[in-house]
């Protein structure tokens, strides 16, 4: 037998093996587990403020650490900071490439970063008099999908090469690349310790990570498409994650397996992006179909819909205290809801 | 980067991966997924969302109309 065949025998069954060892600790599911816990109230939430600003599609958003700035990246070629209290723009940071498609607020408030088909991660400085770029971290083949600063010195990016990456922002050079995705990567999340992330990507496969040993500790099969979004649960111990094959999933680290499904038969739009509530228990996913649904995430029921947005919802976020949940849109609008 | 890899380069890694994987402990979900509802109900409490924000303690709230005079 070639060596190539051999090798995928012995993947096949070890795949085998871990299938086995999966159903035989899958004794219930999410759901029933969960047949106790009292429903989550029907959730009605008004829009408390629309922030126009952005010229073009808005591609994604995220939340400073003070629940109060925001910053938002729009392929007008514009990185736009809020202060969503009074909805007035703070700041705004012309783009070199207008292709964005993240952006990130540093958990310290001095550096936002943005980065797209440029292929580049591009940090800013917001304290100095005027917004300076610090560094463009430069190292990937392919598009930046996704970045997250773990402080002011350290990044982690994910990108269309199918590989992330750990930067310092010191030297501006790749500490650690975590290379075992096959399709581009598309979301990441960091765990609430900062230990490890947990990356999502186009070949249906969400992994989780060893920041400091650059090791992938566990694939989560089940996906049947691009997973576009994914999110650490509050706790730690699960990950949610959202796809175009139309459902959203609960992953749970220490069973090592999907534990419930988020998906209706009436939904056939694809997930764009995902936020949660403070506890966990909601799940709010922003669809292809210009809604944002939200879910129970321990039941798997929908709980209610932010309509509004006359396009794709592309990004959605939750600050950290919780307050509210800020939906972004292709149609060049953000929305505040509560 | 995987692009780089020759077919057989990406099946030994993923080999390698799940020789890896194999051996990791997996815990039964009826502990786990009832650890999970115990932590989000405790939580639930205090979620602005699930709650809901008074009027007065709102910082979103919409802002009041002026009147002129």
């Amino acid at each position: 037998m070639g060596e190539i065949e051999q090798m995928k025998k012995e993947a096949e069954a070890l795949k085998t093996q871990i299938e086995a060892a999966r159903k035989a600790v899958h004794d219930t599911d999410m759901a029933s587990a969960a047949s106790g816990v009292a429903p989550a109230p029907r959730v009605q939430l008004k829009t408390r403020r629309t922030l126009k600003g952005h010229l073009a599609k808005i591609y994604a958003m995220h939340w400073s650490t003070d629940n109060r700035l925001m910053v938002s990246a729009s392929q007008d070629g514009k990185l736009l900071i809020w202060d969503s209290h009074s909805g007035n723009k703070v700041n705004a940071v012309p783009l070199k490439s207008s292709w964005v498609m993240t952006c990130a607020y540093a958990p310290s408030g001095n550096l936002v970063a943005s980065g797209g088909l440029d292929n580049m991660c591009t940090v800013y400085n917001l304290k100095t008099p005027v917004i300076k770029t610090v560094k463009e971290l430069d190292a990937h083949t392919g598009y930046l999908s996704c970045a997250r600063f773990l402080s002011d010195t350290e990044v982690l990016t994910a990108s269309g090469d199918t590989t992330c990456a750990l930067w310092d922002l010191e030297t501006g050079k790749q500490k650690t690349v975590f290379l075992n995705h096959v399709g581009d990567c598309m979301c990441l999340s960091l765990s609430p310790d900062m230990n490890s992330f947990v990356s999502g990507a186009c070949d249906s496969l969400a992994k989780l990570w060893d920041i400091r040993d650059g090791q992938c500790k566990q694939t989560f099969l089940g996906h049947t498409s691009d997973i576009n979004a994914i999110s650490f649960y509050p706790g730690g111990n699960a990950i949610i994650t959202g796809s175009d094959d139309c459902t959203c999933k609960m992953y749970d680290l220490r069973a090592d397996q999907e534990v419930i499904s988020y998906q209706d038969a009436a939904l056939n739009s694809g997930v764009t992006s995902l936020a949660l509530s403070m506890s966990g228990r909601l799940i709010f996913a922003g669809y292809d179909d210009f809604n944002c649904n939200i879910w129970d995430s321990l039941k798997g029921e929908k709980v209610g819909v932010l309509s509004g947005h006359d396009n794709r919802v592309s990004c959605t976020g939750v600050p950290p205290d919780g307050m509210c949940v800020c939906t972004g849109s292709w149609d060049s609008f953000l929305k505040i809801w509560n | 980067m995987a692009r780089d890899m020759s077919d057989k380069d990406i099946l030994k890694m993923e080999l390698e991966q799940l020789q890896k994987e194999v051996k990791n402990t997996r815990e039964p979900v009826s502990k786990t997924a009832k650890e999970i509802c115990e932590w989000v109900e405790a939580q639930s409490a205090e979620d602005p969302l699930i709650k809901g924000v008074p009027e007065d303690k709102n910082p979103f709230k919409e802002k009041g109309g002026c009147i002129i005079t």
